[in-house]
């Protein structure tokens, strides 16, 4: 790199302020950890004791045991399928010169964008007309539509920067279609669709909005904690509840998207190659 | 292709035009391959998006009777949102709400973007992980701890009364529509840091240097060369962060209180209390127009202000 660059002098101004903005970002969510280990059943300074008993709490209770173990059991198919129907259509929009592939995609991002809360009732008005009753397959039909986009878009630099040349040798070798895709495309992919599969399986464990509107009796781990939200004597294990949502959140997404940048070019990591 | 195939057809006759009728049918099989793949995920948007949101289109139209609907198409439930204060005071108030929370939100993170971009040269990966890790996880968490943080007896006020600046708890702090806007603000931030970011990155670094060269102060090259460059991701940021704020519902439930209510609570109770789903549906309609003519609104006048500008 050239050191005559301007861009290459430290700016302290802007170094405080990108330290500012990290402390702004991340404490507000540190505080939940935080009082989650104070012995007190408000939250509040001055912190007084210590405690770990507001975790060993959470494992008496069922309905927590429950609610993780539907919102696991949902975050494992819809990431499963959400990433299976995304590798198709990620090599699709990358690799395939389909007519309309912007129109496409715009519409299969309009996810991310549109309000959840639309999306939530439209279905809901669609199952109810249909007669299904809600239950923990129509939350997974919402996810499904909220882990699509995620799905593709962490998919798709992995076609992007895929040499179609390896799959045409394979062709030449005598490989047919599905042979070259389990022996050349899919280990070539195999960073892509782990990083989709974390990715999808966090959005969908976290998701609130789908699950609040199309959930029926049994609850999903984010719905069970708003319901708890109303009695302040359960507050307490509510927080413990909360932060190992967040470690087990921040630790898959930061693998996802660790992972889904090995191995990419330079350039689709955000490097500037010099 | 084919235009130049019919002008040398003639001359060179039977081989490219079998050439050609190959190669279009190869294209047409690729293209025909790549349908087939998007066809799953063609099929779930068909279903969970467009096919939904047509029915509420139609039911907007409908009328609750019990538990029931009379389908005989009427505007009544559009009559009652145009005429009754209720539904303009808390649309309009949730499209300001975000509006602010959308300018803010660009204006804080654009110097951070910035930073990233120009100014981060080792670990810059790592760095992009890290300021938009939150924005993907947990989002009921995280406006939970705003619920934590401003409350009546919560991390600011007992720590201020603690150390004995105040004696009773500052009651502005939650349940307002200011609460709703710094809590959408810092939820939703990573909406505006990405294509900020991205534009930032895109900036060819040999036209800054070209502008140091021939004199230009830093100040003068940012808003002559990076500012102009960059606003793409600006309005895209704009946009990506306005969108979904306008019809939040977690936030105003439980950061805004009476006072901080939004169009997304008046949109859930039609679905729950007040069981009057057509009602609903045409609230739903009513704020995704909203939304499409704010939008517009606000393309038109930068699309006016670079004319102006350039």
């Amino acid at each position: 790199m050239s050191g005559r660059s301007h861009s290459h002098r430290p700016n302290r101004g802007l170094q405080a302020y990108a330290a500012l903005f990290m402390v702004f970002l991340y404490g507000p969510i540190l505080i939940i950890p935080l009082f989650s280990f104070v012995d007190a059943l408000y939250v509040r300074f001055p912190i007084e004791a210590l405690t770990f008993r507001w975790y060993g709490e959470l494992w008496r209770r069922e309905p927590v045991i429950d609610a993780l173990g539907n919102s696991l059991y949902v975050a494992a198919i819809v990431s499963v399928v959400s990433t299976a129907i995304g590798v198709f259509a990620a090599k699709a929009i990358a690799r395939n010169r389909v007519p309309g592939t912007g129109a496409i995609v715009t519409f299969m991002m309009l996810p991310l964008v549109v309000p959840g809360i639309i999306f939530a009732v439209a279905i809901l008005i669609v199952l109810n007309r249909m007669g299904v009753a809600l239950s923990l397959y129509t939350v997974m039909a919402g996810h499904l539509v909220v882990c699509l986009p995620f799905a593709i878009w962490s998919l798709l630099p992995r076609f992007e920067g895929f040499d179609p040349s390896m799959e045409e040798a394979s062709g030449d070798l005598g490989e047919n279609g599905w042979w070259t895709f389990w022996r050349v495309t899919f280990p070539i992919m195999a960073p892509g669709i782990a990083a989709s599969l974390l990715m999808t399986f966090t959005v969908s464990f976290d998701e609130f909005i789908m699950a609040f509107f199309l959930s029926g009796t049994q609850q999903t781990l984010p719905i069970f904690v708003w319901g708890q939200l109303r009695f302040p004597s359960q507050f307490p294990s509510i927080l413990a509840l909360s932060t190992l949502i967040l470690a087990a959140s921040f630790a898959t997404v930061f693998l996802s998207l660790w992972i889904g940048r090995i191995g990419l070019p330079k350039a689709a990591t955000g490097e500037i190659p010099k | 292709m084919s235009g130049a195939n019919a002008g040398t057809g003639a001359v060179i006759s039977a081989r490219p035009a079998t050439a050609g009728r190959l190669s279009r049918l190869m294209f047409r099989h690729e293209v025909l391959r790549g349908y087939t793949m998007l066809a799953p995920a063609l099929v779930i948007m068909v279903l969970a998006i467009l096919l939904p949101f047509v029915l509420m289109i139609v039911m907007s139209f409908w009328d609750q009777v019990g538990f029931d609907f009379d389908t005989t198409p009427t505007l009544q439930n559009y009559r009652e949102i145009a005429e009754k204060p209720i539904y303009s005071a808390l649309l309009l108030r949730s499209l300001w709400v975000s509006g602010i929370a959308t300018l803010a939100t660009v204006l804080v993170c654009y110097p951070m973007a910035y930073f990233v971009a120009f100014h981060v040269h080792r670990h810059k990966m790592l760095w992009l992980i890290i300021i938009t890790l939150p924005f993907w996880t947990s989002y009921l968490m995280r406006i939970f701890s705003w619920k934590v943080i401003l409350g009546y007896e919560g991390v600011i006020n007992s720590g201020l009364m603690s150390i004995g600046l105040i004696d009773a708890p500052l009651d502005f702090l939650i349940y307002s529509p200011g609460a709703v806007t710094l809590t959408l603000a810092h939820t939703w931030a990573a909406f505006a840091l990405l294509p900020i970011y991205v534009s930032l990155e895109k900036i060819d670094r040999s036209v800054l240097e070209a502008a140091a060269d021939l004199g230009d102060s830093p100040l003068v090259r940012f808003f002559r060369i990076t500012l102009p460059l960059s606003m793409p991701g600006v309005i895209a940021a704009v946009f990506l962060m306005f969108i979904p704020t306008v019809g939040d519902y977690v936030t105003p439930t439980l950061v805004g209180g009476p006072d901080g209510a939004m169009i997304g609570n008046l949109l859930q109770v039609q679905f729950g209390g007040v069981n009057n789903w057509p009602m609903g549906a045409a609230i739903a309609v009513v704020m995704v127009l909203a939304i499409a003519v704010v939008g517009l609104c606000f393309l038109a006048l930068t699309a006016l202000f670079r004319r102006w500008a350039t």
